[in-house]
């Protein structure tokens, strides 16, 4: 083990902390700089996660599981992080996002109230560690972190719809969080211990009495996280709480929910994969079950939603949906084209989610709207400043861009959202001939046609019915971000066969929980006589 | 001794839920407040039930098992109080601030039309 390699794993983690904390102790009026404090640290976060990324997947550790025992005990007693290729790709997706959310929120979003920049941080900071640790209590305190810094986002410039979605979305997941607690301390008594490698080791050896307690546990641990990815009938939070926030915040809302996937992708193929003995494939039919039920709703209310918040709000429900049923579906051979698909709807749902915003400047002049919520929070307009560099053809900006987005959340050639579609629907009909691959099939083309159909009549309302339509005014920072996810997207669909040798790469990692295991419980503590 | 805790979360959980369900929001964060101890309670013996157990060891005894409590559930719940109490806090503020807004402290910040 090469020294100082995995001690980079707690950086992203104390980066975002520090970061916030000196964020908070700087007054308001300086936004500008506290803007500049806020891009640097997750500019070095994308830098940070690319790294660590490139450090999980090349050959230069040697071991490309990389694991930080952080008081220095050996794995099951102390606390430990682990980076392995999911996690990393998954920061590294999280960093991404973040850099196009807050590069959005600089035009009006972050001086619409206060501690936006700390309260960003903080949700870096809460995501990165739900992502790295390796034992369910830590995971527990993450995701405390990332929920309590995301009720302060949600409430970001304070209005009656905020705190009224925000009322039922912070009930929710307080309950969600009893939930986890509950099935936290079950694990315990059921097992002895709450580390992901050695769960993973003591699960087959479990006497039948102890197995059904874990069951239980895992049951209701499950209805932490799939309420926080949004599982019918637990997603009912997601259209109020994602149509009433802040565009920029939405645009993290939509990652949160994939790191509820993202937990349950772990433990479910960590602790109930093949090598689970008696326990392998427990809850797998659920997931199924519960993901084409979340994918019937989204599509249902995809038609039915006309304003754009609920439109980005129920196909994020979809991706969900589809995302759960594969993981029920339980064949491995899907697993890349699923990671695959999750990234490209999230980068896509996240685009839409800050374009809307402009396109509603089309109709209603948000200048205005924006000027009676600063007065409300007694804030000076810079004139200079509120003009900015406007880019020029800015409906043409907007229609080209929503027809990348439209593209690539409906599955339709050329973009990225096609491959994954067609990737999904290719593995489905080779491996399984039953009628849950079918049923599946039919509900992706289903879902597909709901968000053409939606999205179209979306397009034609917002372009072609032009009645009092004006040219809005468009800044840099609020078209490049746009336009940085839809080139990631259409990076994606260039790159896509290196890119898919990757996610084969992720996926086996997964799949090889011995590797995982081993990794984490093998790594000796530094002794101090060196 | 077990048998009065398992009732005595039962009664919690169970007047936690019949809260967190009604209509008006100090009710709900009443229910919110029974519902954590329930679970802290049930965290907590999850160590089992010991009298007379420290959680540390001392250092004038030697050390076996069978002496201490199991000092892992105490630390879970030391942590789930923290957390638990920090986030009604968190809740506490929002309600007001709805109170302060929609004028009414219904959960939908909105009286219903026809209210019984």
């Amino acid at each position: 083990m090469k020294p100082f390699i995995a001690e980079l794993l707690i950086l992203p983690i104390l980066l975002p902390l520090l970061t916030g904390a000196l964020l908070a102790l700087i007054n308001e009026r300086h936004h500008k700089a506290k803007f500049v404090i806020n891009q640097v640290s997750t500019l070095l976060l994308l830098v940070l996660a690319i790294g660590l990324f490139w450090l999980t997947d090349g050959p230069v550790t040697g071991d490309d599981i990389l694991v930080f025992l952080a008081a220095n005990w050996a794995a099951p007693f102390g606390i430990v992080l682990v980076g392995d290729r999911l996690a990393t790709l998954f920061m590294l997706l999280a960093a991404l996002l973040a850099n196009c959310a807050l590069i959005f929120s600089y035009g009006r979003w972050a001086r619409l109230g206060v501690h936006f920049h700390t309260l960003f941080q903080l949700l870096l900071m809460g995501i990165n560690g739900s992502l790295l640790t390796g034992d369910l209590f830590n995971l527990f305190v993450f995701f405390e972190v990332m929920l309590a810094a995301s009720y302060g986002l949600l409430l970001h410039g304070y209005n009656v719809n905020r705190i009224r979605a925000g009322m039922q979305y912070i009930v929710v997941n307080l309950i969600a969080s009893l939930f986890f607690l509950l099935g936290i301390a079950l694990v315990y008594a059921a097992t002895g211990t709450l580390n992901f490698a050695d769960l993973a080791t003591k699960i087959p050896l479990l006497a039948e009495t102890q197995r059904q307690m874990l069951h239980t546990a895992a049951a209701i641990l499950a209805v932490a996280f799939l309420t926080k990815s949004a599982m019918w009938p637990l997603g009912f939070w997601l259209p109020i709480t994602y149509s009433a926030a802040s565009p920029p915040v939405t645009a993290m809302l939509v990652l949160l929910t994939k790191i509820g996937i993202y937990v349950i992708l772990r433990l479910h193929y960590l602790l109930f994969g093949d090598a689970a003995g008696d326990s392998a494939g427990f809850g797998q039919s659920f997931l199924l079950l519960g993901g084409l039920f979340t994918l019937t709703f989204g599509a249902i209310g995809l038609l039915a939603s006309q304003d754009s918040g609920r439109i980005a709000s129920y196909s994020a429900v979809i991706s969900s949906g589809i995302l759960l049923a594969l993981m029920g579906y339980g064949e491995a051979i899907t697993l890349s084209a699923m990671l695959f698909y999750l990234i490209s709807s999230t980068l896509a749902v996240a685009a839409f989610v800050l374009l809307t915003e402009l396109i509603e400047r089309i109709y209603t002049p948000a200048d205005s709207v924006f000027a009676l919520s600063m007065e409300f929070f007694a804030m000076e307009e810079d004139k200079k400043e509120s003009a900015g560099v406007v880019i020029p053809a800015a409906m043409a900006f907007l229609g080209l861009t929503f027809a990348a987005c439209a593209l690539i959340m409906s599955g339709l050639p050329p973009l990225s959202g096609f491959i994954a579609k067609f990737s999904i629907l290719h593995q489905l009909l080779q491996s399984r001939n039953d009628v849950a691959s079918w049923l599946l099939v039919i509900l992706l083309i289903f879902a597909g046609l709901t968000a053409i159909i939606s999205l179209m009549r979306f397009g034609v309302r917002s372009f072609w019915t032009a009645q009092a339509a004006q040219s809005p005014r468009l800044k840099m920072s609020e078209a490049s971000p746009i336009l940085l996810l839809l080139l990631l997207c259409i990076t994606m669909t260039i790159m896509a066969g290196p890119l898919y040798a990757l996610l084969d790469r992720v996926a086996d990692d997964l799949l090889q929980t011995h590797r995982y295991i081993e990794q984490v419980l093998h790594t000796a503590p530094i002794s101090r006589n060196d | 001794m077990e048998l009065i805790l398992a009732l005595a979360i039962g009664i919690l959980f169970g007047s936690g839920v019949w809260l967190v369900l009604r209509p008006r929001s100090f009710q709900v964060i009443t229910g919110l407040l029974l519902l954590s101890y329930a679970v802290n309670l049930f965290i907590f013996i999850t160590g089992r039930v010991h009298i007379n157990k420290p959680p540390l060891t001392l250092p004038e005894q030697a050390a076996t098992a069978m002496q201490y409590a199991d000092p892992l559930p105490q630390g879970l719940v030391l942590t789930a109080i923290v957390i638990g109490f920090a986030t009604t806090a968190l809740y506490l503020v929002v309600l007001l601030g709805s109170r302060g807004l929609t004028g009414t402290d219904h959960v939908d910040g909105k009286e219903r039309e026809h209210d019984e």
